[in-house]
């Protein structure tokens, strides 16, 4: 048991927690119809489009989260702006905060 | 040889073995491959078995102090001097943490390179750089003077740089071994600089020595200033941190797990410097906040860097950037609240917190760039555009994957929750924005490996990929790793009252450290 400012936590204890969840869950289940075979409902549903052969479907990694790649654009455009490759400015950023760190612990430290 | 020579000795023998080793490889290389394989892993295996019986005498209280060439290793100071003038190599709880952390993972690492790297050519130099590798880091760890402190720092960066070139026939591997080189030194040129500026100062090289005459004039607030920059580029703190994803995606899987422990020895330096080295005498206020700041860049612009990579080992590569952020914030806030009545009670629990944390991003880590190796090993490529499906044949590196995915994320039961929780609920002391910022880097992270999982792992079969898992070294290698984030995620409280506790406890008590060596 790992003791925090606030409380505990007993890792064992989450595990026998998320078994009897699981169980509740199972048992819930068997409440369910039987003879339910599927149907529309049980189709996926892809913006109401046609959905390809299942087993070639495959979402590539550079197709997900774009929407919320969009929606940062402004921050990425930055991001991308700094992010050079090129070593000369690695050093650059280095003496930069060399030099924010002179001036915050030599003028700004108040002691 | 009895268990009282060894512990005597141990921190001596655990620099010397590996090293010596290091120069008999490429001799035994030329004579047999499959001796060498044996000499490496023998060696390995010895490394992390006396690191053990070393950390458990340490964590039980007992500091170990070892001089070198004295007739009386734990006599620090000779008879005709007043102060340290010999190499001292001192282990206190935080080095062993963190000796234990680098034996770990380059055990892990070099199971994993007997059939990683057999197609490549050059094994008898890669073995002995790797074991350079591991002779630097444990230098670092157990030095107690600032000038070999220089020293290993040298020989991790030189062996590191090496290993990052290993496959030199790619032009990307040079590329990134050449900023990994010009990093580093730069680096290690204002390291040695502000040891320079203490030295002159004070004539002393020894930590414990120069900690207790510290006066915090403005020499050593510029030497502080060279030592902060300069460790937190080598951990990859942002925006000093853009080496990181260019060294690391193109050196050999099992030499980028060793590269997260190197980049988390330099944070060791860092605060080894901080609190044992100054301490009290700084400014802890402006440092911690400092410290803080560097902590929450690196999270959110690591974690956020990470997401839109199309390169799995280069994504990987943001996240140690963006875990390095946690450690920076947890031990930050503990350097913050030093001093004042709030660090018994959230100050200590945000460094065990931010301690933790170094050991489990070392496992889960190190264990997600095996399986990014893996996963090379077999589709021959890193981009995720040109994966899919590959838990159909490699169901062992699918559930390694999925383990160390749950672990960063700080998914219940895994290790990574454990220590992220006691940051969450120690940092908010400072502010709740903290702890806030913390969880969001953690969903983010979540997202961001759902994306790596879907990609990679799911989905139809790849066509033209060979059936069937990596080779069982391999597989051995990301087994090691796998069991400790299983086991420290199920036994927090053990792990952080017998291993954590008394490296944090290590950090924050300076005068214990100054005592050690030089006593008074």
């Amino acid at each position: 048991m790992l003791h925090t400012p606030s409380g505990y936590w007993d890792p064992l204890l989450w595990i026998l927690a998320l078994i009897v969840a699981i169980l509740i869950a199972y048992i819930i289940r068997g409440f369910g119809r039987k003879d339910y075979k599927g149907g529309e409902q049980s189709k996926p549903f892809l913006s109401g489009m046609d959905i390809p052969d299942e087993k070639e479907l495959h979402i590539r990694a550079g197709n997900i989260y774009w929407g919320f790649m969009e929606g940062l654009e402004g921050y990425y455009d930055i991001m991308k702006k700094i992010h050079t490759g090129v070593v000369n400015d690695y050093v650059a950023w280095f003496l930069g905060v060399s030099a924010l760190l002179f001036i915050v612990i030599l003028i700004v430290g108040v002691t | 040889m009895n268990m009282n020579w060894l512990l005597t000795h141990s921190p001596a023998l655990l620099i010397a073995i590996p090293l010596l080793a290091a120069f008999l490889t490429p001799l035994i290389d030329r004579l047999s491959k499959r001796a060498r394989n044996v000499l490496v892993l023998i060696v390995l295996i010895t490394v992390e078995v006396v690191m053990i019986v070393l950390a458990w005498d340490v964590f039980t209280g007992n500091t170990h102090i070892y001089t070198m060439g004295a007739s009386n290793p734990t006599a620090t100071i000779p008879v005709q001097a007043a102060i340290p003038i010999r190499i001292v190599l001192e282990v206190d709880g935080l080095s062993a943490f963190m000796g234990l952390i680098s034996a770990t993972v380059s055990l892990a690492a070099g199971l994993y390179s007997l059939a990683f790297v057999r197609r490549e050519t050059g094994q008898g130099r890669y073995y002995t750089l790797l074991l350079l590798m591991l002779v630097g880091m444990l230098g670092m760890e157990f030095t107690g003077d600032l000038f070999n402190l220089f020293v290993f720092l040298e020989i991790l960066s030189i062996a590191s740089a090496a290993l990052i070139a290993y496959r030199f026939y790619r032009g990307d591997a040079v590329e990134g071994a050449f900023k990994y080189f010009v990093i580093s030194s730069l680096g290690a040129l204002m390291v040695l600089f502000a040891i320079g500026l203490l030295y002159g100062q004070y004539d002393l090289l020894n930590m414990a020595a120069l900690a207790k005459v510290m006066k915090y004039t403005m020499l050593d607030k510029i030497a502080l200033v060279l030592f902060i920059a300069a460790f937190a580029m080598k951990c990859g703190a942002i925006p000093m941190h853009m080496w990181v994803p260019d060294s690391y995606t193109v050196a050999p899987a099992s030499i980028t797990a060793m590269l997260v422990v190197a980049s988390q020895v330099s944070l060791y330096a860092l605060f080894r410097i901080c609190f044992s080295l100054y301490g009290l005498t700084l400014d802890v206020t402006t440092v911690g906040i400092i410290i803080i700041s560097l902590g929450l860049l690196s999270m959110f612009v690591g974690v956020t860097m990470a997401l839109p990579q199309k390169d799995i080992k280069r994504l990987m590569s943001y996240h140690a950037i963006s875990q390095t952020g946690y450690m920076l914030l947890g031990v930050g806030v503990g350097l913050y609240l030093i001093g004042k009545p709030e660090f018994s009670t959230y100050g200590m629990a945000a460094m065990e917190g931010g301690i933790f944390h170094i050991f489990n991003h070392a496992l889960y880590k190190g264990l997600l760039f095996l399986t990014a190796g893996a996963i090379f090993y077999k589709v021959k490529t890193r981009n995720l555009n040109e994966m899919r499906g590959l838990a159909h044949s490699m169901k062992f590196t699918a559930i390694f994957f999925m383990i160390g995915a749950f672990a960063i994320a700080g998914i219940p039961p895994f290790n990574g929750f454990a220590s992220k929780l006691l940051i969450y609920e120690s940092v908010y002391c400072v502010s709740p924005i903290l702890s806030i910022i913390a969880m969001l880097v953690s969903i983010i992270t979540l997202a961001s490996f759902v994306k790596v999982f879907h990609s990679a792992f799911m989905g139809p079969p790849m066509r033209n990929t060979k059936e069937g898992e990596v080779p069982k070294s391999m597989l051995i290698g990301m087994v090691i790793l796998t069991v400790g984030i299983i086991l420290f995620g199920l036994f927090p409280g053990w792990v952080v009252d017998h291993i954590v506790h008394p490296a944090a406890q290590a950090l924050a008590d300076q005068a214990a450290y100054i005592q050690a060596v030089i006593g008074g």
